[in-house]
């Protein structure tokens, strides 16, 4: 059932990723990957919301499963980033390869405390 | 029915072949992190492990693409987008960060996102430079042959 759960909740997060990805790049002409950025801010955003959640017991194990390692895991992704940022780096665009690495540390990690401070102001 | 992404229509096999993938993908992640669990405030040695091990899979998978004709265009988005992009996490990673610094684990918070960071950056580089290098070699050796 566990499995059940972390696979329903990746099979919509791996499509929505795409969908995403095509619709943020298709509205914009800078060579940054806007797409990729996004999904993985609103995944850890999610996630810290779900974490939050579950620490203040109003999600159960079985919602965070879904959620968590199925839904976020899915829609957020290190691989294509990493591949992404080394693209920026071999076309020369230095400055934002490494504006992608930091902004990327820097919002995932604000979004996903802000997700857990959501979280323990609405449930806490 | 077909969605709508980007002005453009996307078939729906492309979005199930990438749905099946994503799954597959997120079962070895969890696999892996049933197999070798981190604590809470413990370094989150399975994370990054299957991040930097995505990493550089995807490294090969798109140098070894580029360098062959006539690869099925579902490949690409099964493996790629799929599997690499279930298998691997930077929601995970972000929170596991966040839940560090809360525990009073500053400084393992900070040689977690830095070495992620910068091994996934090097498993990438290095994948595709050596792909690349054993694709060359198959080519000059089938061009020699032939």
């Amino acid at each position: 059932m566990t499995w059940l759960l972390v696979i329903a909740g990746a099979a919509v997060g791996a499509p929505l990723r795409y969908l995403t990805d095509r619709a943020v790049q298709a509205r914009h002409s800078s060579r940054f990957p806007w797409g990729t950025f996004a999904v993985n801010v609103v995944a850890s955003l999610v996630l810290g919301v779900v974490t939050g959640a579950v620490t203040a017991g109003a999600a159960s194990d079985r919602l965070a499963l879904l959620l968590g390692p199925g839904l976020c895991g899915a829609l957020s992704t290190y691989s294509t980033f990493s591949y992404e940022t080394l693209l920026l780096v071999e076309e020369g665009a230095l400055l934002l390869a490494a504006a992608n690495v930091a902004g990327s540390v820097l919002a995932t990690f604000a979004a996903a405390a802000a997700g857990v401070g959501i979280a323990e102001l609405w449930w806490g | 029915m077909p969605a709508v992404a980007g002005g453009r229509r996307t078939p729906l096999s492309l979005l199930v072949v990438i749905a099946v993938g994503g799954a597959a993908g997120a079962c070895l992640r969890r696999g892996a992190s049933l197999l070798w669990p981190t604590p809470a405030e413990a370094f989150p040695w399975t994370t990054l492990g299957v991040n930097l091990a995505g990493c550089a899979a995807i490294g090969v998978l798109m140098a070894a693409i580029s360098a062959r004709h006539g690869v099925h265009p579902l490949v690409r988005p099964f493996l790629g987008v799929g599997v690499l992009g279930g298998f691997t996490t930077f929601s995970a990673y972000a929170v596991e960060a966040r839940g560090l610094v809360t525990a009073g684990r500053a400084g393992f918070a900070l040689a977690y996102l830095g070495g992620t960071m910068l091994g996934a950056l090097v498993a990438v580089s290095a994948a595709v430079t050596v792909t690349r290098q054993l694709a060359g070699i198959r080519r000059a050796a089938r061009e020699e042959a032939g």
